[in-house]
């Protein structure tokens, strides 16, 4: 090999792991190890964050040419940018030079991106644009080599933009398989198929990633987690009267009419709607209380009349929980990303999503919409994560009690006939079962057993599929 | 009033959110800055009742320094924004704040077992003026630190408070809580702020 080779190669593996999965995953239970152990943690943010399609952004953040914003894949820190020519790009953003990162603003627009510390700088591109006193150089900076790092595979579904760092992750679109229908679905239900972000409620909590992803298709917690929701929503509901919000999780929810379903890759699907009334005005008339919620429904309804019901359901929570693996999540009206900052450190950010008419579909109505769309989106991440995330929290440290191992999820496990599959041979469980954990376990498994071959590229014009 | 605000919220619409957008735009001039040593002594005062009665954790007694129709309102962003188009931290009316309230005395909100404690410290009054003598915006810097559950951490930045006049008694219609960390991620902002 010669040494300009060295700067195309794969990147070998800095980490080889010292635990056998075997011995940590089984059917019904995992080792608290997986939550608990730093080594781990490194083996993950390679495997996983890098070894499949991550979320990155949102091309609704990015919405001209030059625009970008800041985040992250794994641990390192990403640009994700439309450039000159409009392409979608994930550039890592470190100096080629000495390292330090070439960006310091969370967003903004920009052709080029100087770094602070040298002044060496990059169209965004990723190609360098020049160094300063080049005459200090015996080379001439034309060699690929010298442009900023970039993730070589960046795909969009529907605007979402997913980024890998494996050359052998099948593309974008067969990862997510069959999550795609829940997703269609989910942005069908607004004018045009399309949303666009509209900032966010920031949270973290101290515990580790996949405990939020252990709970996001979970309907076993709901009465017992968020108990103080359910009741503070239900405070004025009087007997006799319809039950708001999460209420039909209460009784039997075993037996509710509605399921969870595992799809590949370690992606599920909480299905609520069979529990609700859908027809137009249904989702609506289960909203908790919300500031604004009598005078625009006064307002559409003076407006539109028969029409006013699908209207207001744009914005109620759409009944659903739509999780594809490793860091993105689908519920309500939210678009749920989190992201690992250390293995006790966790941010979820919950974007908040807005409705875009440019055929004027709700008749004049949108700007009522997203008025009460940002209230009623306000309204779980501070009424219900919260004592979500406080759980996670004190399973991290619950977890400080080594010598106690095993962390069971066997759930519905070993009942004749209570999980199925769908004619596609997706499994489908009750809502309350773990069926959704056990198999992510299993894709998790799977990812850490092996060591995939990640690069990054140089080259701007390299185009994979 | 037609409708009662801690049942319903006919208030919230168009014209109040409007009306608070332009409140919170351009309104810390030099010139609007009252010197009046009374008012401002007024101001400062019913600032530091508000942090007494919330570190007492009186939030029912917290609540009656406010009109009926009030919002409680943490932005997101560091320019307040417009909260028709954007997500903000908080944005609460009376009924929500109500709600809020209802649960932070709920035995099981698990985010507040145990109950966080507060100090609060609150300075830099300005009072100015809105061309409404019944009406004034008032900024002040805090520091809130919060102790729970082993952990102590801080919220700070300034309030921006609109009070108004009314029956006898300066009354709190809207407080603007600014963060200056209000776009990042913050663990547990379960207490008032």
């Amino acid at each position: 090999m010669t040494p300009d080779d060295s700067f195309n190669r794969g990147i070998p593996a800095p980490f080889s792991s010292r635990f056998d999965f075997n011995d940590l995953i089984f059917e019904d239970r995992v080792h608290q190890s997986i939550y608990t152990d730093e080594a781990i943690f490194r083996e993950e943010m390679r495997k996983i964050f890098g070894g499949v399609w991550v979320y990155l952004a949102h091309e609704s953040q990015i919405p001209e040419k030059n625009d970008y914003v800041a985040s992250k894949l794994g641990l390192r820190p990403i640009i994700v940018v439309r450039d000159l020519t409009g392409r979608i790009r994930a550039l890592y953003n470190r100096c080629t030079h000495r390292g330090a990162t070439v960006c310091r603003h969370t967003q903004g627009n920009a052709k080029s991106f100087a770094c602070p510390y040298h002044g060496w700088s990059y169209f965004n591109s990723g190609k360098i644009s020049g160094v300063p006193w080049p005459d200090g150089y015996a080379d001439d900076f034309s060699d690929p080599k010298y442009n900023l790092a970039q993730v070589p595979r960046v795909q969009s579904y529907r605007g979402f933009i997913f980024g890998t760092l494996n050359p052998d992750m099948p593309p974008l679109e067969e990862y997510l398989g069959g999550v795609k229908a829940p997703l269609d679905d989910w942005l069908d239900r607004h004018p045009g198929g399309t949303l666009s972000f509209c900032d966010a409620n920031r949270l973290k909590f101290n515990g580790n990633w996949k405990l939020l992803y252990d709970n996001s298709a979970d309907g076993y917690h709901v009465i017992f987690s968020h108990r103080s929701l359910l009741a503070m929503e239900n405070r004025f509901v009087e007997k006799g009267d319809e039950d708001k919000g999460m209420a039909y999780y209460k009784s039997s929810p075993d037996n509710a009419p509605f399921y969870v379903k595992v799809f590949e890759n370690g992606h599920h699907y909480k299905d609520k709607r069979p529990a609700v009334d859908t027809s137009p005005g249904g989702l609506w008339s289960i909203e908790g209380p919300h500031p604004g919620m009598e005078h625009y429904e006064e307002m559409i309804r003076e407006k539109l009349g028969d029409k006013a019901g699908a209207v207001l359901d744009l914005a109620s929570s759409e009944p659903v929980n739509i999780n594809i693996f490793p860091n993105l999540h689908i519920l309500g009206n939210h678009v749920q990303v989190s992201q690992p900052i250390s293995l006790t450190e966790t941010d979820t950010t919950w974007w908040g999503t807005a409705v875009i008419d440019e055929n004027d579909d709700l008749h004049g109505c949108v700007d009522a919409v997203n008025a009460l769309r940002m209230r009623t989106q306000e309204s779980f991440p501070n009424f219900g994560e919260l004592d979500d995330l406080i759980n996670f929290e004190q399973i991290q440290t619950g977890l400080a009690g080594v010598e106690d191992e095993w962390v069971y999820m066997h759930r519905g496990l070993g009942i004749p006939d209570r999980i199925k599959r769908d004619t596609d041979g997706y499994l489908i469980g009750p809502p309350t079962d773990e069926v959704f954990l056990r198999e992510t376990m299993q894709v998790y498994k799977n990812l850490m057993m092996n060591d995939p071959n990640l690069i990054i590229e140089r080259d701007i014009d390299a185009v994979f599929d | 009033m037609q409708h009662d605000p801690s049942r319903t919220s006919y208030y919230v619409g168009d014209d109040f959110y409007q009306s608070l957008v332009d409140s919170y735009s351009d309104w810390q001039t030099d010139d609007s800055e009252i010197t009046d040593p009374e008012l401002r002594d007024i101001c400062r005062r019913l600032l530091e009742k508000e942090a007494r009665l919330l570190e007492q954790n009186r939030l029912d007694d917290w609540l009656t320094l406010y009109v009926p129709e009030c919002v409680y309102w943490v932005p997101a962003t560091p320019h307040g924004g417009d909260p028709r188009t954007e997500i903000a931290v908080c944005f609460d009316d009376r009924r929500r704040v109500e709600d809020r309230i209802f649960r932070l005395k709920n035995e099981f909100a698990w985010s507040q077992q145990p109950q966080s404690r507060t100090a609060r410290l609150v300075s830099n009054v300005s009072a100015f003026a809105t061309g409404d003598d019944n009406i004034l915006m008032v900024r002040s810097t805090f520091l809130t630190t919060e102790f729970q559950a082993g952990d102590k951490r801080t919220y700070t930045g300034w309030y921006g408070h609109k009070f108004e006049f009314q029956e006898g008694d300066w009354k709190i219609i809207v407080k603007q809580v600014n963060l200056i960390d209000c776009d990042q991620n913050l663990r547990n902002l379960s207490i008032i702020l």
